[in-house]
């Protein structure tokens, strides 16, 4: 499938895959995230669940401390 | 446009501002300078010296809550400003009450696990909102990283990568760029409407 992941296209050999699934596959290992699908917030219990699939558009926003 | 027409726009905004520290601090002056009608200031925190690195503070202030000294900041820079403080530690509770008449709302925190609490309540509360936030402004230098994207109402200003530590402290320059794109959002964002 292709999806477009922070702006930016991306390809994957599954045809779907949940959130947790793409986290993994990016080595996103960071503890505070927002995640959207499509524009609609996946919560963090929802990770497991959610599914990502063609065409999708993900938003993965890492946040750090400071301001 | 006009700086006339411009604060003519203006005058009828109301934007909310989640934690008055150094990107709080710097954004709402900034949105003061230009005109803005209202402000809600929401911080528990009280001014400490080493908070001088970088927020809108004076030694003289050294002690005080920070919504209020923030208010007095800015009337002395604008006093047509409307403004309203809350001293109290933000919850998802709050920013339903606080901020549900804003047209828009500014994440200015400090902590990562607060800024999470604050996008996810606005996203799910406030789904047509627009969240103007600020991630990833610690240390000096490296301009070149610093930059805005938009997903929907999500408007993010900063490196997104770049925390706070011992060894990477956040200074004046950093924030306040930051801080002052977050500023250039919204007012992108009032005068588009």
């Amino acid at each position: 499938m292709k999806i477009i992941l922070n702006n930016t296209p991306e390809k994957f050999d599954q045809d779907m895959m949940t959130v947790n699934e793409l986290l993994k596959a990016k080595t996103f290992t960071f503890k505070m995230l927002i995640v959207r699908i499509n524009g609609n917030l996946v919560k963090k219990d929802e990770y497991n669940t959610a599914t990502i699939r063609d065409k999708d558009d993900v938003m993965v926003l890492h946040l750090v401390s400071g301001g | 446009m006009t700086n006339a027409t411009l604060t003519e726009k203006l005058k009828k905004k109301t934007v909310g501002i989640a934690g008055c520290g150094g990107l709080g601090s710097n954004c709402a002056i900034a949105l003061a300078r230009v005109g803005i009608g209202s402000l809600i200031l929401v911080d528990f925190d009280i001014i400490s010296e080493s908070n001088l690195n970088r927020q809108y503070y004076f030694l003289s202030q050294v002690g005080e809550s920070k919504a209020p000294a923030l208010k007095r900041v800015i009337h002395q820079v604008n006093p047509s400003v409307s403004v309203i403080t809350y001293e109290v530690k933000l919850d998802p509770e709050h920013i339903l009450r606080y901020f549900k008449d804003c047209d828009i709302i500014v994440e200015a925190f400090d902590q990562a696990d607060q800024k999470e609490m604050l996008i996810e309540t606005v996203l799910s509360a406030f789904p047509e909102k627009p969240l103007v936030v600020g991630i990833g402004v610690a240390g000096w230098g490296m301009n070149e990283r610093i930059h805005y994207r938009q997903t929907g109402n999500l408007h993010i200003c900063g490196d997104e990568i770049t925390g706070i530590s011992e060894l990477n402290p956040p200074l004046a320059p950093r924030v306040g760029i930051v801080a002052n794109m977050q500023a250039n959002v919204v007012l992108e964002l009032l005068l588009k409407k």
